[in-house]
């Protein structure tokens, strides 16, 4: 695992419920007050994907809201990753027999780590976090090897 | 005549834990008109139970909600006793009132942090969450879980809690008691927060029990009703009266919210002083055959279970009336003619869970 002290820029978080049971939600937000608060690190949570980092989604997601996580895939820019918290993110958890879910976040975009837990606890979601860092940086590298797609013209 | 615009409100928004979508329809800055679509966190819950195993069900039914988490099973599990007729000790009843009640007091701490938040109070909303820390600490102690306790059962409770441990949760929970009425004045008497919340959304008494708000909402109007008046439980041999404000407006709901954690906190000394000792489970036998209605008190508000079984161990029909679902209509009308900017507040004021609304 690499370090903390390693990264120069700050990670930046999307938090979405694609329908979970709250549990993992609190739980999540839990990491950002005072007991873990992840800020002190720089980990900061937003609302806006195009501003994110690190997409984390809590919960299996159902058949309403496909679009919206693909969606807020779409609109995160390069290089990102995907963090699945809770048993429901991974799999389904209790709810996978039911009719409206289709399962695990990764039957809808690619999942880069699991956080397993029914509710997953605040270290666990903090643990998963410092692994998506090191996925983060990964792709960045890559992404620097094969060349910065080309910007489009500015306007005269 | 102005213009009317359509802004959207959700899936995903900053302000929302959970993801609900508003069509908010304005006249300039003033909203007329809220339309709300729902179903994003639909998990088709209540068809489940003609799958599971009617006892499996309970802890199916804990993840409705994982704020409320303890008190679903407790109705579910008041339910099927009910339709099995089944007795439950007596110290078993005790126990789910001093869980329940703990319930209580973390989804009114985790209510007031971020209506702290939604008002731009961030230092107010850590405060508040660091409260809550203390009590989930409490609650995994008690129970081994933080957020879902896992401990409800079909015929009692998983675990019992010894006389040490009671003794030891009594003394922290005085401390917490002290630290949340410290957090409880900033949020009575601190002028910014009652420029923020004082008049805003304002849910007249009739219009509350016209539309069928129910919990806090409606006691924020000035109506003293609350389930655990029926007696369910251990709430007979406790001494205590419904919380009520006037106002109806969010300062009102917000301070019903806060007295009924001063409340919860006295109720669970008096159930820890008064528990009886014996065993905290009975056996089930049989398969459940009937139907029952359990009414329970939330956090947010009465919530109405019905089971229905046919003497198989899958349960033919299983429905829950959440109340956020029931306090949806009081909170559409309380949006209309309100300005932009008091749309988050207003809408946190009912306390909304969508994932128990949806199932």
């Amino acid at each position: 695992m690499i370090p903390m002290a390693f990264f120069k820029k700050s990670p930046w978080l999307l938090h979405y419920d694609a329908s979970s049971c709250n549990g993992c939600d609190i739980e999540v937000l839990a990491c950002l007050t005072p007991i873990y608060d992840v800020e002190r690190f720089g980990v900061i949570n937003t609302g806006n994907p195009k501003h994110a980092d690190i997409l984390l989604i809590t919960g299996a997601v159902n058949a309403q809201n496909e679009e919206v996580v693909r969606n807020l895939y779409a609109q995160m820019a390069d290089p990102k990753v995907v963090v699945a918290a809770g048993a429901c993110a991974l799999s389904g958890g209790v709810f996978q027999d039911s009719y409206n879910v289709l399962g695990g976040v990764d039957r809808v975009i690619p999942v880069d780590v699991y956080v397993p837990g029914c509710a997953t606890r605040p270290e666990a979601i903090i643990d998963g976090v410092v692994q998506a860092l090191a996925v983060l940086e990964r792709k960045a590298a890559e992404m620097k090897r094969r060349g910065a797609p080309e910007q489009p013209e500015k306007p005269a | 005549m102005s213009r009317r615009t359509i802004i959207p409100f959700g899936p995903q928004h900053p302000v929302l834990p959970e993801p609900i979508h508003l069509d908010l329809v304005m006249e300039d800055e003033k909203v007329v008109e809220a339309i709300p679509s729902i179903g994003f966190i639909h998990r088709g819950l209540e068809k489940m139970a003609e799958k599971k195993d009617f006892q499996e069900m309970a802890y199916i039914a804990e993840r409705i909600c994982g704020i409320c988490s303890f008190i679903h099973s407790m109705g579910y599990c008041q339910a099927i006793e009910a339709v099995l007729r089944l007795e439950i000790p007596r110290r078993a009843e005790f126990l789910r009132v001093i869980w329940g009640e703990m319930s209580r007091i973390h989804s009114h701490l985790l209510w007031l942090g971020l209506t702290a938040d939604a008002f731009g109070f961030e230092s107010l909303f850590m405060h508040t969450w660091r409260l809550r820390e203390k009590l989930l600490d409490l609650i995994e102690e008690t129970s081994g879980g933080r957020v879902i306790f896992g401990v409800c059962k079909v015929g009692g409770v998983r675990r019992d809690v010894d006389a040490e441990a009671l003794d030891r949760l009594l003394a922290a929970l005085a401390d917490l008691e002290a630290d949340c009425r410290e957090i409880a004045a900033v949020f009575a008497r601190d002028a910014s927060v009652q420029r923020r919340l004082s008049g805003i959304g304002v849910l007249p008494k009739e219009e509350a029990l016209r539309l069928g708000a129910v919990g806090p909402t409606l006691r924020g109007s000035g109506v003293p009703s609350d389930s655990r008046r029926l007696g369910y439980a251990a709430y007979d041999a406790l001494d205590w009266a419904p919380v009520t404000e006037e106002a109806g407006d969010c300062r009102a709901r917000c301070l019903v919210r806060m007295r009924e954690i001063a409340q919860s906190f006295d109720l669970i000394r008096q159930a820890v002083a008064k528990i009886p000792e014996g065993p905290v489970s009975a056996k089930v036998v049989g398969a459940p055959r009937g139907e029952y209605f359990a009414r329970l008190e939330q956090p947010r508000g009465e919530v109405v279970y019905y089971v229905k079984g046919n003497g198989t161990k899958h349960l033919e029909r299983f429905r829950v009336r959440t109340p956020t679902f029931a306090n949806l209509p009081p909170l559409l009308k309380i949006l209309q003619g309100c300005e932009l900017p008091d749309v988050p507040i207003i809408v946190l004021t009912i306390d909304p869970c969508i994932s128990c609304a949806e199932r």
